[in-house]
């Protein structure tokens, strides 16, 4: 029975917030457009006919692919919009037992870095492979937080194609900007950090914060046809946090403008430290004239040490490649390349405009919202409107490349999408709310609550030159009241914006796996009809790879043991295994002569250390296995794949070491029916 | 009648005979498609794809290699096609005729062999199926639809079988309509031009 007070209590944050909302309101003073109504919100929020906005008949296919980084959990969600249904979860910096992405002996170089093999990272930005500034649904690429990489999904199979770790680095946050046409993707540290200038990190007393520390920017290239990475150079940049980047478009298309905090190079509490200035920077850089100073013989070159990993299609195997230098640019060295336009305290987000024209900077600390205009910056430039230089590049005066502010827009700003139509939407973390302006006098026009402290927020295309701004997606770090209650850890959510109209519409409230920061969307009929249904058993080129049952096979190598092995409806072949002993390393290789759509087998065998491996069809994937006793093992496929999947299953016999039993291997062979021992 | 022995060459550019399977799982079907000389399917695998579905059922697996029937027509065709066109050059009454009735023959001949068969693999089933149905045979329809378990299989003619009857059609048309048997049919001669 619910009681009054119980009532009150589960009303309690909610009621908590909307006084929040209401005081943030009241601190920023007269509003001239219409806050939030405190009482139902939600109602009034929600659209009458959400439901038929957002229901997708059962069979039939969302209008967009979403990509929503997961955050800690390594991997990228992919969801159909508008429905929110979850589509598939993408393996990328972390392991996934599911699929064996991480444990076969195929994936497991994709996650190897100079620090060894490291299975887990923090997945915060995708970002869509682009044509002439728009999204081309070739490729999406994404940033590993914690131990600097970034890693190609390709969206013919929607796996990780190419994992590329980042020398110099610490933090790789603001991480990864594609160029117009992916000349480069982009990639700045959050930490900087005493480089040795030998690809590591000095031992330096941590005092020295201020005299020794850099931060770096990457540009990493990309082959205009297969999409393949490489680390062009980096430039070497002042001690600052990076935050978060973005590049231009049309007149700034040769740009990319940084957000950076911590401009007071504090190495401790940096969250009073940092937090000191009234204004850190937007840091501009001209990429296309760094790569010229590169190109022209102004970078230097260090010996470096690190990963890239590449996922071979023929053989369906991940290789990793050690690199051993790395060039560089120093900032101050380059005129003309890198700018700082003064920015109010700790900024977040950048976001350029559809046009190119206007850079809006988000300062979650800040009451306004900045926007700078791009012309406005070169004519500084020109004129050397300059307010000094900071580490030996020029600040440029904040007047002179300020447009305008967005007054009173709520609080806690942090990133802002726009659709196309001359508005621009941004989140606002602390009053949990979006904020749609407008670009033509940077007025408020309209404001939505979401459920609750929103992170970044997603307009499909919003992003680039011509955004598809019939949908907006808020994704929320907290979610309290808003589900079932699952004990103390909760689930992040994403809420789905009607902004077709003037009003901002709530559609669609879905919970997320693992953290989402930024996401992107697409039309699904520019990816869809790439997608790969098989792969062909033809190309494939796996050393281990079986053909065929009859090229099947079990040998040994000293104490190592290849087991070629295949899986088709409904059985695998060899599935009876004698003549392996106890420590053997032994090797399944599985390849699932399945050519036929949706059709994967999965292997596991008893006891394995590792995981389960799933075979698409076409592949060969290889399990690693070290049996620690003696006796027999079943292995099994994992997939249900057919009315017969339950009988598809083997057995491997595991004798002492030193025993003489003879490597024998078989399937559907008949036993001799009486006992031939004893 | 050259137009009726070269419209035979249909038979080389289209499959005579498409057998279509549809299943709750296989939304978008399943086609295996009978040529002249070999048997394919509307994707690479599509043979083999039938062959894993009728093992649960213990028919034997289906390969080109089995019918040497497809090692055979080719040559028949073009032999008709060749003897086509001697009729057409000499140009006999009595030969198109001859030539007509052979044709017909020779279909009939195919859509009985092609009946044996579909009745071969549809009842000899292997004892140790793992999916045994009491009574139940797997003869595919000749023509038209039939359900067999999850599947309902269709059977159709196809394109190329359309050239043997635009064959017969043609090749009767000229036997009836270039009535005297003294004219010899020179204007038919012309048509392949136009082909």
């Amino acid at each position: 029975m619910e009681t009054f007070a119980t009532k009150l209590w589960k009303n309690a944050p909610k009621a908590a917030l909307l006084v929040a909302v209401a005081a943030g309101a009241m601190l920023q003073g007269c509003s001239n457009t219409k806050g939030s109504d405190a009482t139902g919100a939600t109602a009034s929020a929600l659209s009458s006919d959400a439901a038929t906005q957002v229901y997708v008949k059962p069979g039939s296919h969302d209008e967009l692919y979403s990509f929503l980084s997961g955050g800690f959990s390594g991997q990228v969600s992919v969801y159909g919009l508008p429905s929110g249904r979850l589509l598939r979860n993408i393996p990328v910096f972390s392991q996934h037992a599911e699929n064996g992405y991480g444990y076969s002996e195929e994936s497991k170089a994709m996650l190897n870095t100079s620090h060894g093999f490291v299975p887990w990272d923090d997945l915060h930005h995708p970002k869509l492979s682009r044509k002439d500034g728009m999204t081309d649904g070739r490729w999406l690429f994404v940033n590993g937080n914690n131990t600097p990489r970034v890693a190609r999904i390709d969206l013919t199979t929607f796996e990780t194609a190419e994992i590329i770790e980042l020398p110099n680095s610490a933090g790789n946050h603001c991480s990864p900007y594609p160029t117009n046409n992916n000349e480069y993707v982009i990639a700045g540290t959050r930490f900087s950090v005493p480089l040795d200038m030998k690809g590591g990190t000095k031992d330096v007393s941590l005092a020295d914060y201020a005299d020794q520390f850099r931060g770096s920017i990457s540009f990493i290239k990309v082959d205009p046809d297969k999409g393949d990475m490489d680390l062009d150079f980096q430039i070497l940049v002042p001690g600052f946090d990076y935050d978060l980047a973005n590049g231009g478009k049309g007149p700034s298309e040769d740009w990319v403008f940084f957000t950076t905090y911590n401009s007071e190079k504090a190495g401790t509490l940096k969250e009073v430290g940092a937090s000191q200035n009234d204004k850190d920077f937007l840091a501009a850089v001209n990429w296309k004239l760094a790569a010229q100073y590169a190109r022209e013989g102004k970078a230097r070159e260090m010996p470096a040490n690190y990963y890239h990993n590449k996922l071979d299609k023929a053989t369906h195997t991940a290789k990793s490649t050690v690199k051993k230098k790395v060039r560089y640019l120093l900032a101050e060295e380059c005129p003309g390349m890198m700018y700082l336009l003064p920015a109010p305290k700790s900024p977040h987000g950048i976001d350029v405009d559809p046009s190119g024209e206007y850079m809006v900077v988000s300062g979650k600390l800040a009451s306004a919202i900045p926007v700078f205009s791009f012309s406005k910056f070169q004519n500084a430039i020109k004129n050397k409107q300059f307010d000094g230089e900071k580490n030996g590049i020029p600040v440029l005066k904040y007047e002179s490349v300020l447009q305008a502010e967005v007054k009173e827009p709520g609080l806690g700003p942090l990133h802002t999408e726009f659709d196309g139509k001359g508005n621009a939407y941004t989140s606002m973390f602390v009053s949990s709310e979006v904020v749609k302006w407008k670009l033509s006098d940077f007025k408020v026009v309209d404001r939505i609550p979401v459920y609750y402290s929103i992170g970044h927020l997603m307009i499909p295309g919003g992003d680039t030159k011509k955004p598809h701004g019939k949908y907006l997606l808020a994704m929320n770090k907290i979610t309290k009241d808003r589900y079932l209650p699952t004990g103390p850890e909760l689930t992040q959510s994403a809420q789905l914006i009607d902004i077709s109209g003037e009003k901002m519409k709530l559609l669609l409230d879905f919970p997320t796996i693992g953290e989402p920061h930024y996401a992107q969307a697409i039309q699904a009929s520019i990816v869809a009809p790439k997608s790969v249904k098989i792969h062909k058993l033809d190309e494939n080129r796996h050393p281990y790879v079986a053909k065929n049952e009859a090229s099947t096979d079990v040998s040994r190598k000293g104490n190592v043991v290849h087991v070629k092995m295949t899986a088709i409806r409904s059985h695998l072949t060899p599935d009876n295994i004698e003549g392996v002993q106890v420590g053997d390393t032994v090797y399944f290789h599985v390849t699932n002569l399945e050519q036929d759509w949706d059709v994967p087998h999965g292997f596991a065998i008893m006891g394995a250390n590792n995981a389960e491996t799933l075979i698409m069809p076409g592949a060969t994937q290889t399990l690693k296995w070290v049996p620690k006793k003696e006796g027999v093992f079943p292995f099994y496929c994992t997939d249900f794949c057919s009315a017969l999947h339950q009988e598809m299953q083997g057995y491997m016999r595991v004798s002492p070491k030193g025993s003489k039993v003879p490597i024998a291997f078989s399937t559907g062979k008949k036993k001799p029916a009486v006992v031939a021992h004893k | 009648m050259a137009l009726a022995a070269f419209s035979l060459g249909l038979l080389f550019l289209f499959p005579m005979w498409k057998i279509y399977l549809k299943a709750p799982q296989y939304p978008e079907g399943l086609e295996m498609h009978i040529w002249v000389n070999k048997l394919a399917g509307d994707t690479e695998s599509s043979i083999q794809n039938f062959n894993i579905l009728n093992h649960y059922i213990g028919m034997e697996p289906i390969h080109e290699d089995s019918f040497a029937e497809l090692k055979i027509m080719p040559y028949v065709v073009i032999g008709f096609m060749a003897a086509g066109l001697m009729v057409a050059l000499i140009g006999t009454r009595k030969l198109v005729l001859t030539w007509s009735v052979l044709l017909m023959v020779a279909g009939a001949v195919g859509i009985v062999d092609f009946y044996l068969w579909l009745e071969k693999f549809g009842t000899n089933l292997s004892p140790m199926a793992p999916i045994k149905v009491p009574g139940m045979t797997y003869v595919p329809p000749l023509l038209g639809s039939k359900q067999l378990l999850n599947f309902d299989a269709l059977s159709l003619p196809s394109w190329g079988s359309l050239g043997i009857a635009l064959a017969v059609l043609l090749s009767l048309a000229v036997f009836f309509f270039t009535a005297a048997p003294t004219k010899k049919p020179i204007t038919v001669n012309h048509k392949p031009a136009l082909v």
